[in-house]
């Protein structure tokens, strides 16, 4: 009976990943990706030659089962952060990612303390 | 308090001002410094006859491979034609030249007219393979060491002093 629930639980769980690995949906990747000959279009705005190029090759590495965040990391390989709008964390953004939380917590220290010295 | 409040706001100022600074100053134009001592993708692309494959081991066997990326339809392409030329002559250098997106008679045309530099001619139809070398526009060309190690990347067509560059990089050997 144990057995035939383990069994249970993983043909589910492993349809259920098999569901969200095909879920990766090319127009939000295009959405994401910078048409690098273009002013400030995306690819998915863009018709230019480079844009459509990009079109194929997220198709065809969607087709190898690549994840989203993989496609975006191939994408970074070869032509830089640039391309990518929504940058990955990395030690050279890493400042980028932090600093909102950092000035988050000083600010809400300053008025705290501010506000406590008022009253 | 007031002095601390005066010492946050002129490091806000500051760091503002900082940023405005750096990115005014910064080079918004794609640079392909992110390639430059990669190693050369795996790739497979069709030779322009169409009788057999080129892969990195076409690469491997040359102390330097220049990797040329061009079009009839290209006009940039038509001026660096004869840095081409002028490599092609050169010991030590094979030159691949990949025709992008193109028609095959009006490539052979082309190349009828103003000489043929490549030692391996290919074909990339649909521009696939270009995203592999982080091309975006053409001509681009990449210069890669006997250990497959992009050493170079010119991104426009070739120049008098890309080609004295090139030049130089080869006789270091």
């Amino acid at each position: 009976m144990k057995l035939n629930l383990i069994l249970l639980l993983f043909i589910f769980f492993s349809k259920f990943s098999f569901a969200a690995e095909k879920t990766v949906d090319p127009n939000l990747i295009h959405k994401n990706l910078r048409c690098l000959v273009c002013q400030g279009q995306s690819i998915s705005d863009s018709n230019s030659d480079f844009a459509q190029t990009i079109k194929l090759v997220v198709k065809d590495l969607i087709d190898e089962g690549k994840t989203e965040d993989e496609i975006y990391e191939f994408m970074s390989d070869k032509y830089g952060d640039w391309i990518v709008f929504k940058p990955q964390f990395n030690t050279q953004n890493s400042l980028l990612w932090i600093l909102p939380y950092i000035a988050l917590i000083f600010g809400g220290f300053f008025i705290f303390s501010f506000l406590k010295k008022r009253q | 308090m007031q002095k601390i409040i005066k010492i946050i706001i002129s490091i806000v100022f500051l760091f503002v001002i900082g940023i405005f600074y750096i990115s005014l100053t910064r080079d918004t134009n794609y640079n392909t410094s992110s390639l430059i001592n990669k190693e050369t993708p795996e790739f497979k692309i069709i030779s322009f006859d169409n009788t057999n494959f080129y892969t990195k081991d076409d690469i491997k066997k040359n102390n330097y491979t220049l990797i040329n990326f061009w079009a009839s339809w290209c006009a940039p392409c038509k001026i660096e034609h004869p840095i081409l030329m002028k490599l092609s002559q050169t010991k030590n250098l094979v030159i691949l030249g990949i025709n992008f997106k193109d028609k095959e008679t009006q490539a052979k045309t082309f190349l009828s007219e103003l000489g043929n530099p490549y030692d391996l001619l290919a074909k990339d139809k649909n521009g696939k393979h270009s995203v592999k070398f982080g091309i975006y526009g053409i001509p681009e060309s990449i210069l890669i060491n006997k250990e497959l190690m992009i050493i170079k990347k010119f991104v426009g067509p070739l120049s008098v002093d890309d080609y004295n560059n090139i030049i130089e990089i080869i006789e270091q050997l």
